[in-house]
């Protein structure tokens, strides 16, 4: 009899998610050579990350922006406006690059429905910035100083009404609404009800039902892109995304001054927060990864790269609520992708504090033979393409760089190539060269 | 005093520097002298950044003690403060780009360091800069960038300086997210900065030259 998941080891939660990712239900192969690609492309990434084995060769990535669209020939206003436009362009660079994985295509937001609700975290394209340009955030203390509390003790509470209520514009009017709490005896019932009632709160309400319609609209079309990938032999190389919680808050509640002062001003609070966030964000993976079957799960890590905390700073502020995140995602199974953006040089000793063959570190502009030699049979490295090299080198440049960094990190297995930062409009061949030179150069004999 | 003032702030030390700043303000000691020191002690702070010492945060909880000295003291200013400045430069964001950590750092760095610093925000059009340098007389125009659409914007407006006549009279250095010194000759800049002490380094360089 097959065992229960509670009963499983975080080893055979690992490996159960791996084989429903490789052997996934439901998933009718256009041809018995896409379903032998496939699962030749999902057992190649798995060996590189468990560490196990060498697979059969270098794993290859490509993670993009708005890449796939500015290679149709569209601008990033066209596929944040059309979704009927997104699948054509995402398929068709996945299926002219043929790299070994596709990554969704949900990089278009809904340019409608960030409309209906007046989001104001972010400019978009023709909303603040060009209809060719990519969408960029728009740094701010979201979260105000004062409010600590209330995320520590009433997490779901702020996610629900306050943050909502400052990124989106048309949601102002929530922020009024008393929470639910009371709600235990029929004395008093209807007394939280009343502010629904008010014209400003409707208003709000009526904002999120057609933003809902609108997101449907747009799921129902990316996620048919996800349906169709796997069958064309394309394996997703992320079920979901996660972050650690420097960067919840540090991104976009407080932003980076504002948690900047809070690690002076008050550091217990801060501290305090990120352990509240850290079981939600754990879930927040382990959820995605149980739903969809696959064990990948992406954290992009932003304000603990090189230069932005002290060594000090950095091991008291950011890795060891991180390390929970990585930690509790492992036990469940989960894989960590995880995206060291910027340097992360001066942090490879401390991230060497993990299991082996849990987790997969993709790197910006890190060092790469540091890297590898840091994390020598305890992760797969990945990563290191740069963005000048993809934006402005030639192919022999990419070339050499692609072999290279075989050279430097593949030896023995555990390196994925890839991009080292998300990248829109890049010279193509060059792209072309790292995939071709990777099939080539990167087969494990 | 003067020395507690300048140590405390460059220590980070808030509450002890504001009260410093209040009890030499109500000892009637000069405010200009008081501002003085406070800059003083983000020089500091600057040279304890370039040795890796401090990091970001440090600096940006630096400036932020610094302006709630400047906002304590300036009521009692008789007129606004007169720093010697030892050079101009521009700085800016490049079109397309709203990315401003960054180059808010090196502003700060470089007002520190003494030098007036004409900050022209973000996703600044090449035209603006080419105005600013035509208005000031700036020799030094720091080009601030995140992502990979300002490698073709900071070529855009080193062109337009070309075009305008203004090229030889500037020295141009780039910075930031995904630069570097293949990106400097892409666009036909004079210098990249891997950081903002870097920007400073070479701000300084230029200025003496």
């Amino acid at each position: 009899m097959e065992k229960k998941w509670e009963e499983m080891s975080s080893d055979e939660k690992q490996e159960a998610l791996f084989q429903r990712w490789i052997s996934p239900e439901g998933v009718k192969f256009v041809s018995p050579e896409a379903e032998k690609v496939y699962k030749e492309r999902t057992t190649r990434i798995k060996d590189a990350i468990q560490l196990k084995k060498k697979p059969d060769r270098v794993p290859v990535l490509l993670i993009p922006s708005f890449a796939p669209a500015y290679y149709s020939g569209l601008t990033p206003h066209d596929v944040m406006y059309n979704y009927d436009k997104i699948n054509a362009a995402w398929k068709k660079f996945s299926l002219d690059f043929q790299a070994d994985s596709h990554g969704g295509a949900a990089v278009p937001s809904p340019g409608k429905f960030l409309e209906i609700l007046d989001f104001k975290l972010y400019k978009w394209p023709g909303h603040g910035v060009s209809p060719e340009t990519t969408y960029q955030c728009i740094e701010g203390e979201y979260m105000k100083a004062d409010e600590y509390d209330i995320l520590i003790h009433n997490p779901l509470y702020f996610f629900y009404y306050i943050w909502p209520s400052r990124v989106f514009g048309a949601l102002e009017p929530i922020q009024t609404l008393p929470h639910l709490s009371c709600l235990t005896e029929m004395y008093g019932v209807a007394v939280p009800f009343f502010p629904y009632g008010t014209p400003p709160v409707q208003a709000a309400y009526k904002a999120l039902l057609e933003a809902g319609d609108e997101a449907l609209k747009w799921i129902q079309v990316v996620g048919g892109f996800d349906q169709e990938m796997p069958a064309l032999g394309f394996p997703a190389h992320q079920a979901g995304p996660t972050k650690a919680p420097f960067d919840v808050i540090g991104d976009t509640l407080r932003g980076t001054k504002g948690i900047m002062m809070d690690m002076y001003r008050q550091p217990d609070k801060l501290i305090q927060a990120m352990e509240t966030l850290t079981p939600m964000f754990i879930q927040l993976g382990v959820d995605a990864a149980k739903r969809v079957g696959n064990p990948l799960i992406f954290m992009p890590l932003h304000k603990g790269a090189d230069g932005f905390l002290s060594d000090e700073q950095y091991k008291k502020f950011y890795w060891p609520t991180l390390r929970r995140v990585i930690m509790g995602l492992v036990d469940e199974g989960c894989v960590p992708f995880i995206w060291a953006e910027g340097g992360y040089n001066t942090r490879l000793e401390v991230i060497r504090d993990l299991p082996k063959g849990k987790t997969a570190w993709l790197f910006d502009q890190t060092d790469m033979a540091k890297a590898k030699k840091a994390l020598d049979g305890i992760a797969c490295v990945a990563g290191n393409m740069p963005m000048d090299l993809l934006t402005v080198g030639t192919t022999q440049d990419a070339t050499a760089h692609t072999k290279r960094l075989i050279d430097i990190c593949g030896k023995d297995g555990g390196y994925i190539m890839a991009n080292g930062a998300f990248f829109d409009e890049v010279r193509w061949e060059n792209l072309k060269a790292i995939v071709d030179t990777v099939k080539e150069y990167g087969v494990y004999k | 005093m003067a020395e507690d003032l300048v140590s405390t702030l460059a220590d980070l030390k808030e509450k002890e520097a504001l009260g410093i700043v209040q009890d030499r303000l109500s000892a009637g000691d000069d405010p200009l002298s008081i501002l003085d020191d406070a800059r003083r002690a983000v020089e500091i702070v600057g040279k304890r950044f370039a040795d890796s010492e401090y990091f970001i945060p440090d600096l940006v909880y630096s400036g932020e003690i610094l302006k709630e000295v400047t906002d304590m003291v300036k009521p009692k200013l008789a007129k606004a403060a007169e720093v010697k400045r030892v050079g101009k430069v521009i700085i800016g964001t490049v079109a397309g780009d709203i990315h401003d950590i960054g180059k808010d750092i090196v502003v700060f760095m470089l007002d520190v360091n003494g030098f007036e610093v004409y900050d022209l925000g973000v996703d600044v059009p090449a035209q603006k800069f080419v105005d600013k340098i035509k208005e000031s007389g700036a020799p030094i125009v720091g080009l601030s960038g995140f992502l990979a659409l300002a490698f073709d914007s900071m070529k855009e407006t080193v062109e337009a300086m070309k075009a305008a006549g203004l090229r030889d009279k500037v020295k141009v250095m780039i910075g930031g997210g995904q630069m570097s010194e293949e990106i400097k000759k892409y666009t036909g800049a004079d210098a990249y900065g891997k950081d903002a002490m870097a920007g400073v380094t070479l701000a300084k360089k230029w200025v003496s030259a």
